[in-house]
């Protein structure tokens, strides 16, 4: 395996080259400026490497709805949950995903009352337990967005064996993006677009922001100063009063991103209308799995009967902090009632979520 | 009985040297009536170990113990009986003190085969024989299959030491510059790329050593007190053993993220699986914090040994934001480095 190269991406050379352009270009503008990122990794790295403590004070960088395992509604895990108390029936899920509460119940609290809940790396380990434990259901608590969604398509299209299925809760990002421009508040001036999604899509879905809100949009990679470099495209866009979408990170992003990858969705799954947690149903905002495939699909090969589902608990603000309204030292149960031990909000208990982040990296 | 939602069930996390451990640890000893001897450092402290100093003579003896368990038992760079033996002898040194001798009890699964307890019995015995500590006494026990996973070690080492000598975790200076004597996470990531089966790990192996030639090379610099505390980063990394410093001096340190050697591989490793190599294990490194007017001496002299050659100075004990450790990082700009919470995992997105 080759080990990539990240002399140029991490070198403080390079860094200070880039804050003087972007010091210099956001003198011009004269004016305080917004840009939102997508995508839990993107957090991490302005976090991990202090980058908001050398922009200068008037570029905000806010953070989205870019944690998986924080979008997926209660609906979907009070759904894996029920499927989790009938006998003989192993549940294989990515690792965070266990701990975030459905309505009543995480599927954690309920491996440590003895069901088989098993924590996995990718859905070829899941079927890999199918074929191992022939007598019993494996089911796949599928989540992500864009970039996990080809992985489970080609399991399912392999022909796994018949005691595998999958509960499908993928999301879809452009929808997401759209809903925030046109309904919030937000005053946008630009998003820094999530390279791992993008590498699968390709550029052309985000055309839509370009030219119907008239919002820059440049595809990040997520190195620190890949980061920069993409807010310095952003600013220069602002600048010159343009809005294209950009590829910041084409060492690993085509412009039609992976076409292999998008059969396998296009074949395997219909997009649908979708709920997020905390901010509701997104038209094609997620995805479901095609009828030719409904063998597979743990939905419709179970009956599943689940109660009305909550979303947020009382007093937790995660709804608004995956939007971009709040940040999470605004949240009133931020480091008192709420904190990596004993988290209350799916954001504090996701690794990518941005409160954890924020209790990680930020202080007092 | 403990109150905390965090403690109902006893979870993996909480072994994992972040403060999920700290707080299981706390409920163990709460209730412990006699905590120390002779006013030495006892259970209360959290040390690496404990002192008890003789009357009527200027040592004291140091006691500290050890449950030593992994996964593979044989891993890259070496195995459970050499960690076992290094764990104990590198604690009794972390506390300035000389080994001496130790106990031994080896807990094994029924259907264990002989052949790996050989290995493991022979890599002990040389280990402690290259360490120059005698094993005099020691217990077997032997489990059901499926009450134990192959085996575990537990050892008592026993230590000698100076009374003079002052080094202890709360012994922390304002201005001591904080030595690391090599490069971070290579125990750990190779564990896990040996367990997630990545080729790239073909020559990376576990930091797994003795650090005895580091203790050797600086013994005046400890019987001159210029070294006042040291830790060896295991469970938790170095994020783990800089907040545990902070905490109990109520003082804070500041680390230089370019000063810190990180090989590539591991580097590479974290990156792919969104680790923090300040979490990561190591087995073979130690942390320093000395005396600044002595501190590039003691550098020189660590660096001269084959185990120390990549040491660096890669911070300093500051006194505002107290109990708190903060990083340069590579590009310039400045972050929290937080106490691990639980198990390192691997991210999704």
């Amino acid at each position: 395996m080759d080990i990539p190269n990240i002399n140029i991406l991490r070198s403080k050379k390079f860094t200070n080259k880039l804050l003087n352009s972007i010091n210099n270009i956001i003198n011009d503008i004269d004016r305080p400026v917004k840009f939102m990122h997508v995508c839990g990794t993107h957090e991490h790295t302005i976090s991990k490497y202090g980058l908001r403590s050398i922009l200068p004070s008037n570029i905000e960088i806010i953070s989205g709805p870019g944690c998986p395992v924080c979008v997926c509604p209660a609906a979907d895990i009070d759904k894996i949950i029920e499927l989790a108390k009938k006998k003989d029936t192993i549940i294989t899920t990515f690792g965070d995903m266990i701990r975030v509460p459905g309505t009543n119940i995480s599927l954690a609290e309920l491996k440590a009352k003895g069901a088989d809940i098993r924590i996995i790396y990718g859905p070829n380990d899941a079927v890999k337990i199918a074929k191992e434990n022939p007598k019993k259901e494996v089911i796949f608590f599928a989540i992500g967005f864009e970039t996990t969604a080809p992985l489970i398509g080609y399991e399912i299209q392999s022909g796994p064996p018949s005691n595998f299925s999958v509960i499908c809760a993928h999301k879809l990002i452009p929808a997401a993006l759209e809903l925030l421009i046109s309904q919030s508040q937000l005053n946008l001036d630009g998003f820094i677009s999530p390279g791992h999604v993008s590498a699968i899509i390709g550029l052309k879905p985000y055309n839509i922001f370009s030219q119907g809100y008239h919002i820059p949009n440049v595809i990040t990679g997520f190195e620190p100063n890949d980061v920069l470099l993409a807010i310095l495209l952003l600013l220069n866009e602002k600048k010159e009063k343009k809005y294209n979408v950009l590829n910041e990170y084409s060492r690993v992003v085509k412009p039609e991103g992976n076409l292999i990858a998008q059969e396998i969705i296009s074949d395997v799954f219909d997009s649908i209308s979708s709920p997020w947690r905390g901010i509701g149903r997104i038209y094609d905002g997620g995805l479901a799995i095609k009828e030719k495939y409904h063998e597979f699909d743990a939905e419709k090969k179970f009956e599943i009967e689940i109660e009305v589902s909550r979303d947020i608990p009382p007093g937790c603000s995660c709804h608004l902090i995956m939007i971009g309204k709040l940040k999470p030292n605004e949240c009133k149960l931020f480091r008192k009632k709420c904190n990596p031990i004993n988290p209350i909000g799916p954001c504090m208990i996701s690794r990518e979520g941005n409160c954890n982040i924020y209790y990680k990296y930020y202080k007092k | 009985m403990s109150e905390k939602e965090s403690l109902k069930v006893i979870r993996l996390a909480h072994g994992a040297g972040g403060i999920l451990q700290e707080e299981l640890i706390n409920f163990i000893t709460q209730n412990i009536s006699l905590k120390n001897i002779n006013n030495g450092i006892g259970v209360g402290e959290l040390d690496d170990g404990a002192t008890i100093p003789l009357e009527n003579y200027d040592k004291e003896l140091i006691i500290t113990s050890d449950g030593h368990t992994i996964s593979p038992i044989f891993f890259p760079g070496g195995d459970l009986g050499q960690l076992s033996i290094c764990g104990t002898v590198n604690d009794i040194l972390m506390m300035g003190g000389k080994p001496i001798a130790l106990t031994s009890c080896y807990i094994i699964e029924e259907g264990f085969e002989l052949q790996k307890l050989d290995k493991i019995v022979n890599s002990f015995n040389k280990t402690a024989a290259r360490a120059n500590i005698a094993i005099i006494a020691g217990d077997t026990k032997v489990m059901p299959r499926g009450t134990l996973n192959e085996i575990i070690i537990t050892t008592t080492g026993i230590g000698i030491r100076n009374k003079s000598i002052k080094i202890e975790d709360k012994n922390l200076k304002v201005g001591d510059k904080i030595i690391l004597t090599g490069s971070i996470g290579d125990h750990g990531t190779a564990l896990m790329a040996t367990r997630e089966g990545f080729d790239i790990s073909t020559d990376l192996q576990s930091d797994i050593a003795l650090l005895s030639p580091i203790i050797d090379s600086i013994k005046n610099e400890i019987q001159n007190n210029y070294v006042h505390s040291m830790k060896d980063p295991t469970r938790g990394g170095i994020a783990g053993a800089l907040n545990d410093w902070a905490k109990k001096n109520n003082l804070s340190i500041h680390i230089e993220e370019e000063k810190i050697p990180i090989k590539r591989q591991v580097q590479a490793i974290c990156d792919m699986l969104g680790l923090d190599p300040y979490n990561i294990a190591c087995e073979g490194r130690a942390l320093l914090a000395v005396d600044s007017n002595h501190s590039e001496r003691i550098l020189e002299k660590i660096k001269e040994t084959k185990i120390g050659n990549e040491a660096e100075i890669i911070g300093v004990v500051k006194v505002d934001n107290p109990k708190n450790v903060l990083l340069k990082t590579i590009v310039g700009g400045t972050r929290y480095i937080d106490m691990p919470i639980g198990e390192p995992i691997p991210r999704i997105c």
